[in-house]
């Protein structure tokens, strides 16, 4: 079953096209890497995919839903009840505690809950260090709080950009293995990422150029 | 979780809390130093204008009749009308009684000096009298506080100097007289050897007079408990539409506005209380020193007003400037806000939160500190204190919180124009 459905989009920025014309379909439960060169559109896709941004053209899917043709406000709902995002730079909020951080989404989606939110960090490894500020805490360790931020409100899609772009490798291992454990939880992961092996983790890699999709890769693992 | 994140951000920001306390703190002092003085500088003003000497003339109505018809009305022989002495102390029982800040009484006589052919004025008053009032208070006053700004050789008079004269400058050039020289006076055949005590530079035409206490005029002229004018140093308030007309006609105000203009410290209104309370009299104001009080009084107002009005708008720029860069360099935090579900109505109240709590602290901060302020402006410029208005708490609350909220309208608008995915990926 398609949890997500991309039909003809296109986004055009001025005289930049930045997508053009891509079809792609992702089912329930599914570990896709989105890959490609700079400036060849991973990052807009995300956007629309992520309820952020717009096409221009096109028609986007998501859980039924036509989501290209929803207002700001809807778009907004959407994002809060059905995607969890994770981000390069994890956009942690620099005042909050760790644990703050997670309440945070809570917060907006329904009620905080302290215990629940504990047990997210928990669940990836910084029970410990839930009262820490991002700034008493290391990248990796950081990245981890964002990925627990995403996953507090059980969304149906988690959309991860470049998220093992500002790790080291012991830490980019941590958070792989963080993914394969939701993607065995029967998460669906959309994943853009430079780093080929963070895409051969996935089970198919969509390699962008110039806005297009160039091919799609089913990978072995 | 609302109150933990503006905690948060209280907290753990406090460099940039602080900035914008720090300018809320500066616009309410200054609007509390400016509303404090401007409320009081009236009084202060007032206060020191009245050491430039009186601004109401009181004179028996027959003198008044003649100054109106021929312009005289100063010295015995013209009227032959007087004031009683023992009424004098009934001036500090009229409803506006606070604002009788002088006065003293005159009698007016000629005399010839050292046998010499012309004759010159002689005038009894009180220079610093010890008066107890009907209502059971004590007051001291006269001369030597009516015109303070006399250039006096030699010692001021008290009014138990029974045998000394103070002599204006010009009689005293013209008779070569010293401080210390006895002069005769002659006034209806009886004599008298007063020492001159003191030789005064008044500026005007009192150089021409001689002063001796009340009570020494009052035996030369055989009159008793009588004077013959008495100058008032009231404080008022700037004359407007309603006073002139009640000076004009006071048969031509309704009830209201009758109440109005008794119960407001017109010059007017002030004059007709002292006709009220001492027989016989015209009280007239001295119109070039009241309007001149007045005008002095609306311009020194207005200028504070627009300092006060200055200095908040140069407040609410600096929190629009401060709110706006503090909102910019969160872009980041409210676009992952956004992102993560926050409508703009949730981030617009979390960040007015954490402004308006942030002005309640500038707020009381500026307030006791602009308390200070005000009491050196009137120590500085009045030298004295400045009284503090419990009606310019409301007020400056009110103008704290509008100038706070009007300063984070642009940072509101810019919050409310950010697109997540601008900010957080930069597209």
């Amino acid at each position: 079953m398609n949890l997500l459905k991309l039909k003809d989009i296109s986004k055009i920025y001025g005289s930049v096209k930045a997508l053009q014309n891509i079809d792609l379909q992702v089912s329930q439960g599914e570990w896709l890497a989105i890959m490609g060169p700079s400036g060849s559109g991973k990052t807009t896709m995300m956007n629309i995919i992520g309820c952020m941004d717009k096409p221009s053209n096109g028609s986007v899917v998501l859980d039924g839903m036509n989501i290209a043709k929803e207002s700001a406000k809807s778009l907004t709902n959407i994002r809060r009840d059905k995607i969890g995002l994770i981000f390069q730079q994890f956009h942690l909020i620099n005042y909050l505690t760790a644990l703050e951080n997670v309440m945070v989404a809570q917060y907006y989606h329904s009620m905080p809950d302290e215990k629940e939110a504990l047990q997210a960090l928990e669940r990836v490894g910084l029970g410990d260090r839930a009262k820490h500020l991002p700034s008493q805490l290391s990248g990796g360790e950081q990245q981890r709080v964002c990925i627990a931020r995403a996953l507090i409100n059980y969304p149906m899609l988690i959309l991860a950009d470049e998220p093992t772009g500002n790790l080291d490798e012991t830490n980019e291992k941590i958070v792989l293995d963080i993914f394969k454990q939701l993607h065995q939880d029967g998460s669906t992961i959309i994943v853009v990422t430079h780093d080929p092996e963070v895409a051969e983790e996935a089970q198919r890699t969509v390699v962008l150029e110039h806005g297009r999709i160039s091919r799609i890769v089913r990978n072995e693992k | 979780m609302f109150w933990r994140m503006v905690k948060g951000a209280l907290f753990r920001q406090k460099g940039k809390m602080l900035m914008i306390a720090f300018t809320i703190a500066l616009g309410a002092s200054l609007a509390t130093a400016m509303l404090n003085v401007m409320l009081d500088v009236g009084d202060k003003v007032n206060q020191e204008l009245k050491t430039y000497g009186a601004n109401i003339n009181v004179m028996p109505k027959g003198a008044s009749l003649l100054d109106d018809l021929y312009g005289v009305a100063e010295g015995s022989g013209v009227s032959d009308q007087y004031l009683k002495e023992s009424e004098l102390g009934n001036i500090k029982t009229i409803f506006w009684a606070f604002n009788i800040v002088d006065f003293t009484p005159y009698l007016d006589t000629k005399v010839k000096l050292n046998s010499q052919d012309g004759e010159v004025k002689l005038i009894g008053t009180w220079f610093q009298h010890h008066l107890d009032l009907p209502t059971g208070e004590s007051l001291d006053t006269g001369m030597k506080n009516m015109k303070s700004w006399w250039d006096v050789s030699g010692q001021w008079l008290t009014d138990q100097d029974e045998a000394s004269a103070m002599v204006g400058s010009l009689i005293a050039g013209r008779n070569d007289l010293q401080v210390g020289d006895t002069i005769e006076i002659e006034v209806g055949g009886q004599t008298k050897k007063l020492t001159v005590k003191s030789i005064f530079n008044a500026g005007s035409d009192e150089d021409e007079q001689i002063y001796v206490p009340l009570q020494i005029a009052q035996e030369l002229t055989g009159r008793a408990g009588q004077i013959s004018r008495v100058e008032v140093s009231a404080l008022t308030t700037p004359d407007n539409e309603l006073s002139r007309r009640a000076a004009q006609n006071i048969k031509s105000l309704s009830i209201k506005e009758y109440e109005i203009w008794y119960c407001t410290a017109y010059v007017s209104s002030i004059c007709y209380q002292i006709e009220e309370v001492i027989t016989d009299s015209v009280a007239k104001p001295i119109r070039q020193v009241a309007e001149s009080e007045g005008a002095i009084l609306e311009k020194t107002q207005l200028l504070m007003l627009l300092i006060t009005i200055l200095s908040l708008v140069g407040s609410a720029l600096g929190i629009s400037n401060l709110v706006t860069a503090s909102v910019m360099e969160r872009s980041r935090e409210i676009g992952l806000l956004k992102a993560v579900g926050a409508h703009n109505s949730p981030i617009s109240w979390l960040v007015l939160t954490e402004i308006l709590v942030t002005a309640v602290v500038g707020g009381v901060v500026g307030y006791f500190a602009g308390l200070g302020f005000a009491q050196l402006i009137g120590h500085s410029v009045f030298g004295s204190a400045i009284e503090i208005k419990p009606l310019v708490i409301p007020l400056v609350a009110v103008l704290v919180a509008l100038v706070t909220l009007a300063g984070s309208i642009p940072s509101i608008r810019l919050l409310l124009s950010l697109r997540p995915a601008e900010v957080l990926h930069g597209r």
